[in-house]
C-alpha cells in the first residue's frame, strides 16, 4: 500500500519533471543548419585530410601518361593523345618542359567515379587532386561527366595534322631510302650477273 | 434561442440553422491546419530542430500543402477487405467527434445546440469515435488493424469510467447538464472557477484537493479517448505499424486524422467548459463581452491542446498492463473519492 502512492506521486512527479525539460527545450537554441542558405564550416578549410570529392586535373602539369586511365576501377577516366612531333615550336609548357604527348581528351564520368583516390596517386606529375567541392548535383547524368582537356578542335586538327604530316614525311623517306636499296640491290645483282656472263 | 445570435440576426429557418452547422465546420478545419503546424513546429522545438521552414515564412502554410499532398494521393482499397465497413469507418469515426461541436459554446451568444443534457451529449457522441475504430480495424482484414481496433476499443471503455465519475462530479456541483449553466455559474473571476471549487465562501479550498485530482483525471483520460501518447497504443507505430488505420491512405486516412485533432479539441474544450470557466473572462466582468468570450474560450482551449502536444513529445508510451492498471487500480479508486468530496461540498455549499 505504501509502494501504491508513492509509485503515484513519482509517476505524477516524474511527468512533471519531463515537462519541465522538454519546456526549457522549446527555448532553447536549435542546432538545425538550414543547408542550402548557411554551409558547414567544412567549406573553409576543415576538410578532413582523406577527404574524398570532386577530381580536378591540372592540364599544365599532365603529360598523357594514361596512368590513372590504366588504374581505374570503374574505368571512369577516358583519354585520348597524339604525339608531338619532333620540331614542334609550340611543344612546350609554360614550366618549360617539353611536350611529348597532346592530351587531346581528358573526361571524368562522375556518374562512375567511385572516389577510391586510386589515380591521384600514381599520378607522376601530381596532375590529378581532388578538389573541396562534394556537391555537384545534375539533372542530366550527362552532365556528369567533366572535360578537362583544354585543347581546341583547331589545335587538335593541327596537330593531328602535323603528326600526320610527319609520319607521311617518315614513310616517303621509307619508301625512298626502299626504293634505293632496291635499286642498289638491282644493280649488284645486275653486276654479278654480268661477270658471271662475260 | 436567446443563447445563439444566429437565429435572432437570420430567424428561424433552414438557412440560419445551415450557417449554425457550417460555423463549427469551417472552424475545425482551420483548427486542424492550425493544430497540424502547431505539433509539427513544437515536437521538432522540443527536439532543439526548427522544423518545417520552407513553405511560407517560416513554414506556415507546410500544414495545407499535407492536406493537398493527401488529397492527390491514390485512395487505395484493399482487395480483401469488407468494403462498406471499410469505406464507412472514417466518416463515422469523424461524424462522432464533429457532432460533440453541436454543443460546445464558443460564446454565450453562440451555441449550435442548447441541449438540457450538453455533458451527457457529448459524452455519449464521443462513444462513437470507438464504432469507427473498431470499423476500420475489424474490416481491414489485416492483423495489425485488428490489434489496434481493440486495444483502442478497449482502452476507451476503461478510460470512459472514471471520465464519465469526473462529468458526474461537476454535474453534482452545478446542478446542471446544460453547458451554458454550468459555465454561467462559474462567473466573477478565475476563483470561482470549478478547478477553485466553484463560486462559495472561503473554506470552498479545502475542497481544492478534489476538484485538482478530478480535473487530472479528466485530462489523463482525455489523452488516453483521442488515443494521444502515452495512451497511443491503438497505433503504436513500433508494435503493429500504425494500428487500426494501417490499410487507409489518401482522404480517407485525412478523415481519421483529422478526427483525431478535432476530438482534440473536444476534450480540450470540456476541460475549460468543466474546470475552467468556459468562455468567462479570468477577470470578472473585464473584456467579457460576447466577442471576447470567443477569445478567452479559444485562449483556454488551445492551451490544453498545446499541453496535449506537448505530453506528446514528453512521455514515452505506457503498456498495455500498466494502461489497465493506471485506469482501474489508481483512477477509479480516485475518481470515486473525489466525486465523494465533491458530493459533498455540494451539498454543505450555500
Amino acid at each position: 500500500m505504501g509502494n501504491y502512492f508513492s509509485n503515484i506521486s513519482a509517476g505524477i512527479g516524474t511527468a512533471l519533471v519531463g515537462m519541465r525539460i522538454t519546456f526549457e527545450h522549446l527555448f532553447s537554441k536549435k542546432v538545425t543548419r538550414q543547408y542550402p542558405d548557411t554551409f558547414h564550416p567544412i567549406r573553409d578549410g576543415h576538410m578532413p585530410k582523406f577527404a574524398r570529392n570532386r577530381l580536378y586535373v591540372d592540364m599544365e602539369l599532365c603529360i598523357g601518361c594514361m596512368i590513372c586511365q590504366r588504374n581505374c576501377p570503374v574505368n571512369c577516366i577516358d583519354i585520348k593523345t597524339i604525339k608531338a612531333v619532333k620540331g614542334d615550336p609550340e611543344a612546350f609548357k609554360k614550366s618549360g618542359d617539353k611536350v611529348t604527348l597532346w592530351v587531346e581528351k581528358f573526361d571524368i564520368d562522375f556518374a562512375k567515379c567511385m572516389f577510391c583516390n586510386l589515380c591521384t596517386e600514381e599520378c607522376p606529375t601530381d596532375a590529378i587532386y581532388m578538389t573541396q567541392e562534394f556537391e555537384y548535383t545534375k539533372y542530366n547524368r550527362n552532365e556528369l561527366i567533366y572535360s578537362f582537356s583544354v585543347m581546341t578542335d583547331d589545335q587538335i586538327a593541327a596537330k593531328t595534322k602535323l603528326l600526320e604530316d610527319e609520319k607521311a614525311e617518315k614513310a616517303a623517306v621509307a619508301a625512298k631510302a626502299a626504293a634505293e636499296k632496291a635499286a642498289a640491290e638491282k644493280a649488284a645483282a645486275e653486276t654479278e650477273s654480268g661477270e658471271a656472263k662475260s | 434561442m436567446e443563447s445563439n445570435i444566429i437565429l435572432q440576426l437570420f430567424g428561424d429557418n433552414i438557412w440560419s440553422y445551415l450557417i449554425i452547422v457550417a460555423i463549427p465546420l469551417v472552424f475545425v478545419i482551420i483548427y486542424a491546419l492550425v493544430a497540424i503546424l502547431g505539433e509539427l513546429k513544437v515536437a521538432s522545438w522540443v527536439q532543439d530542430r526548427l522544423g518545417p521552414m520552407r513553405t511560407g515564412w517560416k513554414g506556415v502554410i507546410q500544414p495545407i500543402a499535407e492536406v493537398v499532398k493527401l488529397l492527390q494521393k491514390e485512395d487505395i482499397t484493399p482487395k480483401n477487405v469488407n468494403k462498406p465497413l471499410f469505406n464507412t469507418a472514417p466518416f463515422v469515426m469523424f461524424v462522432g467527434s464533429f457532432a460533440a461541436f453541436a454543443v460546445i459554446p464558443f460564446s454565450s451568444k453562440f451555441i449550435p445546440a442548447d441541449l438540457n443534457v450538453g455533458l451527457f451529449y457529448v459524452f455519449a457522441v464521443s462513444s462513437f469515435a470507438v464504432i469507427g475504430i473498431l470499423m476500420g480495424g475489424w474490416s481491414s482484414n489485416n492483423k495489425y488493424s485488428m490489434l489496434g481496433g481493440i486495444r483502442s476499443a478497449a482502452q476507451m471503455i476503461s478510460y470512459e469510467i472514471p471520465m464519465a465519475l469526473s462529468i458526474l462530479a461537476i454535474a453534482a456541483l452545478s446542478q446542471s447538464l446544460n453547458m451554458n449553466t454550468i459555465i454561467e455559474l462559474q462567473n466573477g473571476g478565475f476563483w470561482n472557477w470549478n478547478i477553485f471549487g466553484g463560486s462559495g465562501p472561503w473554506y470552498k479550498l479545502l475542497f481544492l484537493p478534489f476538484t485538482l485530482i478530478l480535473f487530472l483525471i479528466y485530462f489523463i483520460g482525455s489523452l488516453a479517448e483521442t488515443n494521444r501518447t502515452p495512451f497511443d497504443i491503438p497505433e503504436g507505430e513500433s508494435e503493429i505499424v500504425a494500428g487500426y488505420h494501417t490499410e487507409y491512405s489518401g482522404m480517407k486516412f485525412a478523415m481519421f486524422f483529422f478526427a483525431e485533432y478535432a476530438n482534440m479539441f473536444v476534450v480540450s474544450a470540456l476541460v475549460t467548459i468543466m474546470f475552467f470557466g468556459g468562455w468567462q473572462s479570468p477577470f470578472g466582468d473585464f473584456l467579457n463581452d460576447p466577442i471576447m468570450q470567443i477569445v478567452w474560450f479559444l485562449l483556454k482551449s488551445m492551451f490544453f491542446v498545446f499541453v496535449q502536444i506537448w505530453l506528446r513529445w514528453t512521455l514515452p508510451r505506457v503498456r498495455v498492463d500498466q494502461l489497465m492498471y493506471i485506469t482501474w487500480k489508481v483512477m477509479l479508486p480516485f475518481a470515486f473519492i473525489a466525486f465523494l468530496g465533491i458530493a459533498t461540498w455540494a451539498m454543505l455549499k450555500p
